[in-house]
């Protein structure tokens, strides 16, 4: 496309990007603040973190999150990849364009009705409400997220590959643990985190197939947010944002560097 | 080999049936049931030791009174309309706002564009709730927009936003901008300069070589963009319930309110098939899209 950089491009990003950041930037400027009342400035403290780090309730809160988003999202990769594959290689069989629905409907799904429609199971099945069912939900919507992620890839990937491994001697699962996975390894990363931060963030879902004993972190942000803005919450969204900045910010600097690796690679390997 | 692939399919296959489709089977048969003050709270149950004759009085209790009752209370209808005028009226106010982020993205020095892409994805990594929740000290009426508008004289009396469906739309802007940005950016970015150069070599203003060549070639992209924020816009709970007040109506919140406060199963179970009778339409209108967009790539 013709590049052409003008003023009226400059203003639009940087409003945009103020619109975006913004809001966070005044979240993360006021978790500091000494004051109870979080709209007036009354100098810096870090006390409400202090505070945070005592509270008992906050604390569990943040280990159940943590243990549902490992487990589901752990299993969720398993059985997303192994959906991935079923899209894009098992070729025809009986059900595909059900299956292939059940993998996109999760997605598009308003999180009232998934919700509500696992509930009903459990109490369909006599399951008792607590860390099990979350994670059994978890596990179900953010499959449908890895699957599509992975299926992408595979998509683009060279199939003769796969082909030539089995020519070759290797059994369908060595050609998938030594061809196929290193191939695919980024897009199964990639879906991991996603499911993982899926995990971590989920209220709707969370709130309606949790039991009583069992509380994840954003129902209990929720929860405290709906009284009002509280210097506490502030500060554990803090914590939060910075993780989630970490984050992708070195992942995406991992992934540069594998693709210049990649490049070079691929140089080499002309060159011979 | 037979034996593998077997497993292969039905792992998922069997997880998702049982854990996705099977629910909606559920939510159908209870929507389809009466409320009843017992535990599960609604009537009949299905008793599979009865045999068939269990199961053929279970299904000649079934009837569709949620439905009807659905229609007759003003407070659904209204509910689902004001949804519908919400999602649609923000969608729109996206797609102001996304269009020239995403145009200034494709304009962008080359060197910038991967820098530019992180800076709206990473929003969409950070927790949703606390985003939502970001705005609420911004829009209150001591809120900080309200003290800087005071501040510099354009408004004495503070603003109402907060608590009222103005607040909804700020924050569906805000929460779904990235799902607005990113398709137009991907169908800009890919689209070939040298037709703008014509048109403007055509005798174009840089004006009309954009309404005549960029945006109409960008057009899939902002179908896509609306519909990633219209559908999930229109059930939306925790945009309505933190920053919209009691004076908001949308159907996610009725249905929330439905289980959790009047324990009404049967009733929240109808309208959860309603929504999502009223939702495969975009979905639906989605998908073809996509699957053009995708033929038209091969």
């Amino acid at each position: 496309m013709n590049r052409r950089f003008s003023w009226f491009n400059a203003t639009s990003l940087t409003l945009g990007f103020a619109f975006l950041y913004l809001p966070m930037l005044i979240l993360v400027i006021y978790s500091f603040n000494a004051s109870k009342l979080v709209t007036v400035w009354a100098g810096f403290s870090t006390k409400w973190y202090g505070e945070l780090l005592t509270n008992e309730a906050f604390l569990s809160a943040a280990w159940v999150t943590l243990k549902v988003a490992v487990i589901s999202s752990t299993v969720a990769t398993v059985l997303g990849t192994m959906a991935a594959y079923v899209l894009v290689r098992a070729g025809r069989f009986t059900g595909r364009t059900l299956f292939s629905g059940m993998i996109y409907a999760p997605i598009v799904m308003p999180e009232v009705i998934t919700g509500l429609a696992m509930l009903l199971l459990f109490i369909s099945l006599g399951l008792d409400r607590g860390v099990t069912t979350i994670i059994l939900a978890h596990i179900t919507f953010t499959m449908c997220f890895v699957s599509v992620v992975v299926s992408s890839r595979l998509v683009t990937f060279d199939k003769s590959l796969e082909e030539a491994a089995l020519d070759l001697g290797c059994t369908p699962f060595d050609a998938f643990k030594s061809v196929t996975l290193p191939i695919i390894a980024p897009a199964v990363v990639s879906g991991w985190l996603l499911a993982f931060t899926l995990s971590l963030d989920d209220l709707v879902i969370s709130q309606f197939v949790a039991g009583p004993s069992s509380t994840t972190l954003p129902m209990k942000i929720f929860s405290a947010v709906r009284l009002g803005v509280s210097p506490e919450i502030n500060a554990l969204s803090t914590i939060l944002i910075s993780i989630v900045t970490v984050g992708v910010i070195s992942a995406s600097l991992i992934s540069k560097r594998n693709i210049a690796r990649q490049r070079a690679d691929e140089q080499k390997a002309l060159q011979l | 080999m037979n034996l593998r692939r077997l497993f292969l399919i039905l792992t998922p296959y069997a997880w998702l049936l049982l854990f996705f489709l099977i629910p909606f089977v559920i939510v159908l048969k209870i929507a389809l049931s009466d409320y009843a003050i017992s535990i599960p709270p609604y009537t009949p149950t299905l008793d599979l030791s009865a045999g068939w004759e269990g199961l053929k009085s279970f299904l000649s209790e079934l009837d569709g009174e949620n439905f009807s009752f659905l229609a007759s209370d003003a407070l659904y209808y209204t509910a689902y309309l004001s949804s519908l005028k919400i999602a649609l009226i923000s969608t729109v106010l996206t797609l102001l706002v996304g269009y020239p982020i995403a145009y200034g993205m494709a304009q962008a020095p080359e060197e910038w564009r991967p820098t530019l892409m992180m800076l709206v994805i990473l929003p969409f990594w950070t927790s949703f709730l606390i985003r939502v929740y970001s705005w609420i000290g911004i829009l209150a009426n001591e809120g900080f927009l309200n003290q800087f508008l005071m501040w510099t004289g354009i408004i004495s009396e503070p603003l109402a936003i907060m608590n009222t469906q103005r607040a909804v739309y700020v924050g569906i802007v805000y929460s779904y901008l990235p799902f607005m940005i990113l398709p137009i950016y991907a169908a800009l970015e890919k689209l070939d300069g040298s037709l703008i150069e014509a048109a403007e070599d055509l005798g174009c203003s840089k004006a009309s070589a954009f309404w005549l060549v960029t945006f109409p070639l960008s057009i899939p992209g902002v179908i896509a963009g609306c519909f990633l924020v219209f559908i999930p816009a229109l059930g939306e709970f925790v945009i309505p319930s933190l920053l919209g007040g009691s004076d908001t109506l949308m159907i996610g919140k009725v249905l929330y309110e439905e289980f959790f406060s009047n324990r009404d199963w049967p009733v929240a179970s109808a309208v959860a098939v309603v929504l999502l009778l009223i939702l495969i339409v975009p979905i639906v209108l989605f998908q073809r899209n996509e699957q053009k967009q995708r033929e038209a790539n091969q």
